[in-house]
């Protein structure tokens, strides 16, 4: 018998199409790679206005009890106890090689009610993974990713586009903290946090109410004008995630890689007692990791693309994890592992573009930077 | 709906040809360009190079994606339209005028024969999307 994995869909699935979503299958998703302003204008929009991503597909598991932070704690490399009530971090579920089963956002509700915020494509190996780690603590799990819509509303206009449909004084949220309040009179989380270099928002809310909130920022972005604000598909979230240096599992982090190599470093707290891999990851940190991710760019003609070859003095040593056009900086750029003795700053390297060996360099990321006033 | 002028002659590939003498324009469709994306980045080949009919002649790249472009016919590259370097956009806002891509000194002229017509193209591409 083969199993055919049924295609799954995100509350504005129709919406999408309605707005003339290119719609393609992304993990097991059907999404909008983009709408019809195209990839370059969405991209840009977000960093001069606004961006409205739909980011459902995103699942969402829930712990409670009073062990909840020390089992997240043991199975994540981040300090989660550290985070207070209506606090977001950033962090890692490692396997015991120290390499990455998924990279989460961990909110903190309460001592004893965390939600972690995981990938689409691996919420289903997530969710089984975190299980099995589940010994006698006191701590109950439920994967809730069905329940929940979320919406990201991105951009320098993000909060005075958000602003006048919620109770919550958004301008108090700090960066990577959350509150629960209302948007347009409906239950929601409110998180400062975004995968696009920008400040922005993204809301979670009841899986039913995500049409109702998705046409209210779209209304209240004025949407359709020059500078309003525009949907955005997938392909501008990832070059916006790119500029801003920003890790995407499966690409940059997956289960061969480890979080010191990522240059993720800063998640893994190697001091906060044990965790699933940290063993591995404080003997790595010791003897110093054989391989580091470096950012690019791309000096002569040619765009590096994901899973080119790079070169370095003739001989291939590493691959690209994300390459592309960045449409902000309008520079062709890229992330690639590299031995760690050639992770340097200015050090020339040459990208195997089909073919043809075109020359790049290694700069500092992240690539792009956004303003802060 | 996308734009399929009568005059041209069309690949499966979604390259159009307009004959002008023994000499091919090829470009890709307006259909191909709005698949694509904005065009960010165009390669081409030099005069003088030579192509078989349905061989690779350069790539076109989106944002998202590469595409090869394929030569509906076979020939010698005449003349390359270059101004595609600075300017790959013009791909999408006038795929069939200053978007054009080569041309080429067909070697065997007959083979525009074997391309599709208009019609023939825009049926083939509403296969396409089915």
């Amino acid at each position: 018998m083969t199993a055919v994995a049924e295609i799954k869909r995100t509350p504005l699935n129709a919406v999408h199409r309605n707005l003339g979503g290119r719609m393609v299958d992304f993990g097991g998703w059907d999404m909008p790679v983009q709408y019809p302003a195209g990839t370059v204008e969405e991209h840009l929009r977000t960093r001069r206005a606004a961006g409205l991503f739909d980011v459902s597909h995103m699942g969402e598991i829930d712990v409670r009890g009073a062990d909840a932070i020390a089992f997240v704690n043991s199975i994540t490399s981040n300090d989660v106890s550290k985070l207070v009530d209506g606090q977001a971090q950033y962090s890692a579920l490692t396997t015991p090689e120290g390499t990455v089963i998924d990279d989460l956002l961990v909110y903190r509700f309460s001592a004893d009610h965390l939600l972690l915020v995981v990938n689409a494509g691996t919420t289903e190996k997530d969710w089984a993974w975190i299980k099995s780690h589940h010994k006698n603590e006191a701590v109950e799990l439920e994967n809730v990713s069905a329940d929940y819509c979320q919406l990201a509303i991105q951009g320098p206009r993000a909060l005075e586009i958000l602003q006048p449909l919620t109770d919550l004084p958004l301008s108090e949220i700090k960066y990577y903290h959350f509150a629960e309040g209302t948007v347009d009179g409906i239950e929601a989380i409110v998180s400062r946090t975004g995968y696009t270099g920008e400040d922005g928002f993204e809301v979670y809310a009841a899986a039913d109410m995500a049409e109702r909130i998705w046409q209210k920022l779209l209304d209240a972005g004025k949407y359709g004008s020059d500078d309003g604000v525009l949907p955005c598909g997938l392909a501008a979230r990832n070059t916006l995630r790119l500029e801003a240096g920003m890790a995407l599992y499966g690409h940059e982090i997956d289960e061969s890689t480890t979080l010191l190599e990522a240059n993720l470093g800063w998640i893994c707290k190697l001091n906060k007692g044990e965790f699933v891999g940290s063993d591995r990851l404080a003997k790595q940190k010791e003897e110093g990791v054989r391989r580091r991710l470096v950012g690019f760019e791309v000096k002569e003609r040619g765009i590096a693309r994901d899973e080119h070859e790079v070169l370095i003095n003739g001989e291939r040593v590493g691959k690209v994890t994300s390459g592309s056009p960045a449409p902000y900086l309008k520079k062709n750029i890229g992330m690639a592992y590299v031995p760690t003795e050639f992770a340097n700053e200015g050090q020339q390297i040459q990208i195997d573009v089909r073919g043809k060996l075109v020359g790049a360099e290694i700069v500092k990321t992240p690539f792009y930077k956004r303003e802060k006033n | 709906m996308a734009n399929i002028p009568e005059d041209l002659h069309y690949s499966k590939d979604h390259e159009w040809v307009r004959v002008d003498g023994n000499v091919a324009v090829v470009g890709i469709t307006d259909y191909a360009q709005d698949s694509l994306g904005d065009v960010v980045y165009v390669e081409l080949p030099k005069p003088g190079e030579k192509f078989a009919a349905n061989e690779s002649f350069g790539s076109v790249e989106s944002v998202k994606a590469v595409s090869e472009v394929f030569s509906p016919v076979s020939g010698e590259i005449a003349e390359a339209n270059d101004s595609l370097t600075d300017a790959p956009e013009k791909v999408n806002t006038d795929p069939y005028g200053d978007g054009w891509m080569i041309r080429v000194k067909m070697s065997a002229p007959g083979e525009v024969d074997s391309l599709l017509t208009a019609a023939e193209y825009e049926d083939f591409t509403k296969g396409d999307t089915e």
